[in-house]
């Protein structure tokens, strides 16, 4: 079965004062059908702009756009503005992070659902009406047919993604994008949220893309995660995969900076050092080099490709250490070493 | 409302009690006066009395009959010579607000729409042309250059043809054509302006982005998420400019010599008409309050958020 | 065992609602802050954690004094803050100090690097000796991991980790026994807010202070904090050691706050059976009667809706202000701890 999104090699760049940022430097994915892909990345990693270029949301910004992006066959990349917007909002839907922000302050919500629906569909407003209350219920919105009334500040801010979410849904998408939909929300109330895309997603056989820069999120909800930085995808597995088996070391990284409940208190962070680079100066090769503890010099030079993992085509990782030195150094790490003793330790048993 | 009134009119008061630029009296009393005579007027205006009593002696006309008094001048009721203005003054403000709103809001949306690009630069550069030129020099070359008695092209009427709407409606519509082009210039000009950088503010806004996504054509995006929200400072300010105008558009009225507030209101000051500076003032006042008031109500109507604070 | 650095007792802020055109006249109130009372240990670690409306941020700044009390008492030292007046309490600045949670809006965007660094010794006239202050920011900011050379550069020229860090140069520059970082991490990227918690760590452990730490966040809090106060609508339901809260959490509210965290872990995820946790935060305006969690919490019964319940010690676990405590079995179901990890 072909994938329902196939994304071959996107790169966008934006022209600015400064210079070119290349936002998107060449990247490949694929959301199969009724699967949720987990985007995950920091910001500047491009994951936002990439699924927002799928979208031909970047189409306003004066970008620089190569590459392919077939939404069941048909390339969104090429499609005329007329076909695009056929598309949007009916067949690919996008949710956001700041649901306060991302509803019109001065229209109902009822009407913005409304809005959505007779875009794509033959409907009188009475039918529109109907149809939008019936989704505001099947969020979880009580009382759905009096708060068709209500203007988005008088919603909390849960219901207000509820809210997003059921004008996402009007039209039975069949791909939704999720751009950190949670991010800004109560963590009781993000559990709310995480539960009801998971139920709607099951429920609705749809296929999902999750973009976010929290791992627990991805842990909970994904089937295969996409892990960026600087614009590339740099790993690309199963969820299982990446959470037992990483084998990037930016992957590690984040693994092992973050803070987590199920550790043990005096668990050391082990934060990566430097910062994220800058979009419109790329570090040379390996982007990720200036901060690797594992660096060497053929890492300045060469532009890792995302390649599979011999013992496993479905797993990918851009890095150019062999499979073997990076199953070791994951073991290291995971017994606790810090990355320059675990760089030690392989270095005795000899590695590239 | 009334408090603010009460202030305005005592302020006007004391101003002209403090710089009186002629004597009243002597002025009334015609081309030679004798002193007895004036005195006699001096004490008939009650001019004779401390400011107070004169204040006072106003107010309780003003309040108790509606009555103004009368002008120094020509010793006709104040207010019936506002009311005679007024109709003017009103065709003179709504016919210019209209153009100024059309042109301003047309012009700066298409301007944000294709902003940077020349037609953006273009309007913008006219813009500042249009808000920069002195109303009474552009109302000049507007005469020198169209107007049927004196112009270089004659296409309209000049200078002093206004009439009534009731008298005679086309050359009524005919003659106020420069007057509002002129007025509405400046206006259009910084409306375009103030639309546009609203408009290009508010077409990076989370919203838009929203309305994109869902599929709505680019037309609707513009018209119906993004002008919605930036006309809210348009609105506010169409109000409160209307206000001001109603209360006398002193440059244009001189130059086309419409017989309006704003003509009136410089007539009387130039002949020291206490009663009538009054008069004007207070109108002045009370249209710019009113104003103020139809704005905030209007825009708890715009902005849903505002209703309740 | 160290003795209190700042007690705090029956602390209440109400924000006035007014409502009238001329006159206005007061309506209702947010109960911002509605009777919190606990210590703060020297030396010690205390986070405090809530979500939006629980009120630990205005609990942050009453401590601070950034705001005045409506009611209650800020015990520094032995001193009632609330009851200084201004000049008294001017010195007492230098000795707690905040660190904000917005990088970008925190620093004056006019100011240089190095003067922002300094304008505590500004305020208060110290190292008036030239050079003196420079060489003092200099050392401040190589403590935090800035490059003194940047000295006379501007906010904007720095990411967000940096300016952060400028942040905690400028709280430290007076030496202060306490410091109240209110969601010093949650603007940052993940691989940054790693730098910065260490270094607060680090810090708090090489110069003694005492850390009171705000956060959203509880694997943050759990990482960094001895102990750990949790606040709901403006009250605080539980407060306890690190390890206790989050292996034997006793409020419902704390288990369902843990049991909400996502966990990256794909495995644990599958095998919890998280409690989530119906309704809406209350409005602050109108906290429910009693026990402010009853209308969602999935033990309440008729006792809670009648009696408010008293933050006191409960079997196996910490402070918590219940009248139905969660036991250790509820706990391992709903919970991914340590423990059961």
């Amino acid at each position: 079965m072909s994938p329902l999104l196939e994304v071959d090699d996107l790169h966008v760049q934006f022209e600015t004062e400064d210079g070119i940022v290349k936002a998107v430097d060449g990247v490949s994915f694929s959301v199969d059908r009724g699967k949720v892909l987990g985007i995950v990345g920091e910001s500047g990693s491009g994951k936002s702009v990439s699924m927002l270029t799928v979208m031909g949301l970047s189409r306003a910004r004066n970008a620089t756009i190569t590459g392919a992006a077939r939404f069941d066959g048909q390339d969104l990349l090429k499609a005329s503005n007329d076909d695009l917007r056929g598309v949007r909002g009916n067949d690919v839907a996008m949710i956001f992070q700041d649901p306060l922000s991302s509803l019109h302050p001065f229209y109902k919500v009822g009407k913005q659902l409304v809005e959505g629906i007779q875009s794509h569909q033959y409907m009188s407003k009475a039918q529109a009406r109907q149809r939008a209350i019936e989704y505001l219920g099947m969020v979880g919105i009580p009382d759905p047919a009096r708060r068709f009334d209500s203007y988005p500040h008088e919603f909390s801010g849960g219901m207000r993604q509820r809210a997003m979410i059921a004008m996402a849904l009007v039209n039975e998408p069949r791909l939704l994008i999720a751009d950190e939909p949670t991010t800004a929300l109560d963590v009781t109330v993000q559990a709310q949220i995480l539960d009801l895309i998971a139920r709607l997603q099951r429920e609705l056989d749809m296929a999902v893309v999750m973009i976010t820069h929290d791992l627990g999120v991805v842990a909970e909800v994904t089937d295969a995660i996409a892990v960026m930085y600087a614009g590339r995808v740099v790993e690309y597995a199963s969820t299982l995969d990446i959470f037992r088996s990483p084998e990037h070391p930016y992957t590690w990284g984040l693994l092992q900076s973050i803070p987590r409940l199920d550790r043990p208190r005096d668990e050391p962070l082990i934060p990566i050092p430097g910062r994220p680079p800058s979009l419109i100066t790329l570090p040379t090769g390996c982007s990720f080099h200036p901060r690797c503890p594992y660096v060497q010099e053929r890492h300045k030079q060469v532009d890792p490709r995302l390649e599979p993992l011999p013992d496993d085509p479905s797993h990918r990782v851009a890095c150019l250490l062999t499979s073997d030195t990076r199953k070791r150094l994951w073991q290291e790490l995971s017994a606790g070493k810090a990355p320059e003793e675990a760089r030690e330790e392989v270095v005795e048993g000899g590695f590239t | 409302m009334v408090v603010l009134l009460i202030l305005v009119s005592f302020i006007t008061f004391v101003i002209f009690y403090l710089f009186p630029s002629a004597d009243p009296a002597q002025l009334r009393a015609g081309r030679q006066p004798n002193p007895q005579l004036v005195e006699q007027i001096r004490h008939q205006l009650n001019l004779d009395k401390p400011f107070y009593a004169q204040y006072w002696l106003y107010m309780k006309q003003l309040v108790l009959h509606g009555d103004f008094g009368r002008s120094y001048q020509n010793n006709i009721q104040v207010r019936q010579q506002i009311f005679d203005r007024l109709p003017a003054t009103i065709s003179l403000t709504v016919g210019a607000a209209v153009v100024w709103l059309v042109v301003g809001i047309t012009v700066g949306t298409i301007s944000a729409v294709k902003s940077r690009s020349a037609i953006d630069r273009i309007a913008m550069g006219g813009a500042l042309i249009g808000i920069s030129a002195p109303v009474y020099w552009l109302g000049l070359v507007s005469l020198y250059l169209f107007s049927n008695d004196i112009g270089v092209i004659k296409i309209f009427p000049g200078s002093g043809s206004y009439v009534p709407l009731s008298q005679d409606p086309t050359k009524w519509f005919t003659s106020l054509i420069l007057p509002w082009l002129v007025l509405a210039a400046a206006f259009a000009a910084f409306y375009a302006r103030l639309l546009r950088s609203n408009l290009v503010e508010v077409m990076g806004e989370d919203y838009i982005r929203t309305a994109r996504a869902k599929g709505l054509t680019e037309r609707r995006v513009v018209l119906r998420h993004g002008i919605r929200s930036a006309i809210t400072p348009i609105v506010t300010a169409a109000g409160l400019d209307i206000g001001i105008l109603l209360g006398g558009a002193i440059l244009t009225e001189s130059v086309f010599n419409i017989p309006g507030i704003g003509r009136l209101a410089y007539e009387s000051i130039q002949n020291s008409d206490l009663p009538m500076i009054q008069g004007t003032v207070l109108l002045g006042a009370f249209f710019i309050i009113l104003a103020n008031l139809v704005v905030d109500i209007g825009y708890a109507f715009i902005d849903p958020r505002v209703r309740y604070s | 065992m160290s003795e209190p650095l700042v007690e705090v007792r029956d602390l209440y802020k109400h924000f006035p609602i007014t409502k009238g055109i001329l006159f206005q006249h007061q309506v209702a109130a947010v109960h911002a802050v509605d009777g919190v009372s606990f210590d703060v240990m020297r030396g010690e670690a205390l986070g405090i954690v809530g979500e939006t409306g629980c009120g630990k941020s205005t609990t942050a700044r009453l401590i601070t004094r950034l705001l005045e009390p409506t009611s209650g008492s800020v015990t520094y030292e032995g001193r009632d803050v609330t009851k200084l007046s201004r000049r008294e309490f001017k010195p007492l600045r230098g000795e707690i100090q905040m660190i904000f949670q917005d990088p970008y809006s925190s620093l004056n965007p006019r100011k240089t690097v190095g003067s922002i660094i300094a304008e505590p010794y500004k305020i208060h006239r110290l190292k008036q000796g030239k050079g003196e202050r420079k060489r003092a920011v200099q050392e401040l900011m190589e403590q935090v991991g800035l490059n003194p050379e940047h000295f006379n550069r501007y906010p904007h020229e720095f990411s967000g980790g940096q300016r952060q860090r400028i942040g905690v140069a400028r709280a430290l520059a007076l030496q202060p026994k306490l410091i109240i970082a209110d969601e010093p991490v949650s603007a940052l990227d993940v691989s940054i807010q790693a730098q910065i918690l260490n270094l607060l760590k680090d810090l708090q452990r090489d110069l003694g202070i005492t850390l009171v730490l705000i956060a959203h966040d509880l694997s943050v809090v759990k990482h960094m904090c001895d102990r750990v106060a949790v606040m709901y609508l403006g009250k605080v339901v539980e407060i306890a050691e690190g390890d206790t809260l989050y292996n034997h959490p006793r409020h419902p509210y704390t288990g369902a706050l843990l049991s909400a965290v996502p966990v990256p872990d794909p495995d644990l995820a599958a095998a919890k059976r998280r409690q989530v946790l119906g309704g809406d935060l209350p409005s602050p305006t109108n906290p429910p009667p009693a026990c402010r969690f009853n209308p969602r919490c999935p033990k309440a019964q008729e006792l809670c809706r009648t009696d408010e319940p008293l933050l006191e010690p409960k079997q196996g676990g910490g402070l918590a202000a219940c009248h139905f405590p969660l036991t250790d079995g509820e706990v391992a179901e709903r919970v991914a701890t340590a423990d059961t990890a």
